[in-house]
């Protein structure tokens, strides 16, 4: 858990970067910093692992006062990962992971170990890549092994700072499922920061925007999207707020609540979705009229009915608009 | 030809003993010179203000024409009974090294990208280890650049330290001149330019073999 208590940063010269921060990141959960360049948002991470000093309230961490701890100490005690990756180019794969096992002074034996099981996790093999050396990996690896790296001391906490800003669209977006998919796993206390409204939507329990170092809101994606709190939490998500909105649902939500259409069996032209596919997508499906019927199916391929643009617009209506708070991110 | 055979017959063995205390000169000139230029070099990148002015001192050192500055080295030394021969050249010689050395291992260091300084620090490594793991290995080949610079540099200034009875291989030069014998002249010169491409090419192996293979491009 991680709780600012009324953070500040000015720096000398009187510009104020961060003020008056207050929010909780509670355990296990993926808090999203988001916000135009220059809010003070990066500034407000590297707080956290004291890469800069706070200028005036707290920051406590797991309830320590992060100001009462060694510097030193309290950052092998955080993960951090970067945009650029950072990964050391004089190292080998292995040795950048090991890093901070290395610095606590683990045993050879249990870093091989811990080595094997990150590496697992990103699926890559250990053996044929932990001799290599970052310029030989590829973007996508470079930044898989930038995340390990971050994780390899088990820290509970851990800041990530655009990790994925550098990435192209396609490998993002896997990568960004592959670390949910190794967060529910880990359930790590994590601090994200993004530009990229999207990726918040996605990866995020709660969005912290800022604006000029302070707080706008701090919500759950969903209702910051329905329920923006002022003017510029309106604009910065944007005239497409209700359908990014639409991101956080999947078509099991919409079955669930309004059900879908029964399939027209003398319609030739179908096409069909997993029912685990959010609304956002299915949208976009169904607005490039690749067939005259979407059809919806489970996991073992039965037909469970067919979807239109109408029901989406109903679900967005109905559910989204009118209870937002039922909804609520697994 | 005939002549040169008869000559190096003779001196073969003299060249031999002048080039070793020419390579003593030097090597130990540059070894204390390392000592102190690297050490201050990484010093000045915490410090940007004695930065400029450690750089700007250690220029003008170097716009000293050596003859002076052996010269200048006399009456200093002479306080201590050393005014002439090996104290005062080895001592002009480290002077000489400062510049190349210090300016590459602060411009080396100070060129390591920030993010991976970033990472560095925010994984939890001590200055120390920061220098040692990350920012030396990586500022590593600049460093060695300097490093060369300054041995060639010091292997043909070290030939004006015959002048104040140090040794080495400029004592066939002088002689050569004062005797007007040019084989004196031109072996004495081919000997010091053969020392100076060895050690630069041993220093570059040394180079090549340290620097990680990852960065060497």
């Amino acid at each position: 858990m991680i709780t600012f208590d009324q953070t500040t940063k000015t720096y000398e010269g009187g510009v104020t970067a961060v003020n008056g921060v207050d929010f909780t990141v509670d355990k296990g959960n993926i808090v999203v910093l988001l916000g135009p360049s220059g809010c003070g948002k990066t500034t407000l991470l590297r707080m956290v692992n004291r890469l800069e000093t706070i200028s005036d309230g707290s920051i406590t961490i797991d309830g320590e006062d992060s100001m009462s701890l060694d510097q030193i100490a309290l950052r092998r005690k955080i993960g951090y990962v970067i945009q650029s990756n950072g990964l050391f180019p004089n190292m080998t794969i292995e040795e950048n992971v090991m890093i901070v096992p290395d610095l606590l002074g683990w045993k050879k034996k249990e870093k091989r170990e811990r080595f094997n099981k990150l590496m697992e996790m990103i699926g890559l093999s250990g053996e044929k890549f932990g001799k290599r050396y970052p310029h030989e990996l590829s973007g996508g690896q470079q930044q898989r092994i930038g995340v390990i790296r971050a994780l390899a001391a088990d820290p509970p906490v851990m800041l990530m700072d655009e990790p994925f800003g550098a990435l192209d669209p396609i490998i993002r977006e896997k990568i960004q499922d592959e670390f949910l998919q190794i967060q529910r796993e880990v359930k790590k206390t994590i601090l994200f920061v993004s530009h990229d409204i999207d990726e918040a939507i996605k990866m995020a329990d709660k969005i912290v925007l800022l604006r000029g170092g302070e707080v706008m809101q701090y919500d759950t994606p969903s209702e910051m999207l329905v329920r923006p709190k002022n003017e510029f939490v309106r604009e910065f998500f944007g005239k497409d707020r209700a359908i990014k909105s639409l991101s956080l649902h999947t078509i099991k939500d919409l079955q669930e609540v309004i059900g879908l259409v029964n399939v027209d069996e003398t319609i030739e032209d179908t096409i069909t979705i997993h029912i685990r596919h959010d609304l956002r997508n299915t949208l976009s499906m169904l607005l490039n009229q690749e067939a005259d019927q979407v059809i919806v199916v489970d996991d073992d391929d039965h037909r469970l009915g067919a979807i239109t643009i109408d029901l989406v617009q109903k679900y967005l209506h109905f559910e989204i608009k009118a209870k937002p708070t039922l909804v609520q991110k697994g | 030809m005939d002549k040169w055979m008869k000559f190096l017959e003779v001196n073969a063995p003299r060249i031999f003993d002048l080039a070793i205390e020419h390579t003593i000169l030097v090597g130990l000139a540059i070894l204390v010179a390392l000592m102190i230029g690297v050490p201050l070099g990484i010093y000045l990148t915490t410090n940007d203000y004695l930065a400029e002015t450690v750089l700007q001192i250690a220029s003008v050192m170097l716009t000293i024409p050596s003859i002076a500055l052996f010269g200048i080295m006399i009456p200093v030394f002479s306080i201590v009974n050393q005014g002439i021969g090996f104290v005062p050249a080895f001592v002009a010689l480290v002077l000489y090294s400062q510049l190349p050395i210090i300016r590459n291992t602060y411009t080396a260091i100070k060129n390591v990208s920030p993010e991976m300084r970033d990472a560095a620090k925010g994984l939890g490594m001590k200055t120390s280890q920061r220098l040692l793991r990350v920012e030396i290995p990586n500022a590593f080949p600049i460093i060695m650049a300097g490093i060369r610079t300054a041995v060639v540099l010091n292997i043909g200034i070290g030939v004006i330290a015959a002048y104040i009875g140090a040794g080495g291989l400029g004592v066939l030069i002088t002689q050569g001149i004062s005797r007007g014998d040019n084989y004196l002249i031109i072996s004495g010169s081919i000997a010091v330019a053969i020392l100076a491409m060895i050690a630069d090419g041993i220093l570059l192996f040394i180079q090549k073999r340290y620097t990680p293979k990852s960065i060497a491009n």
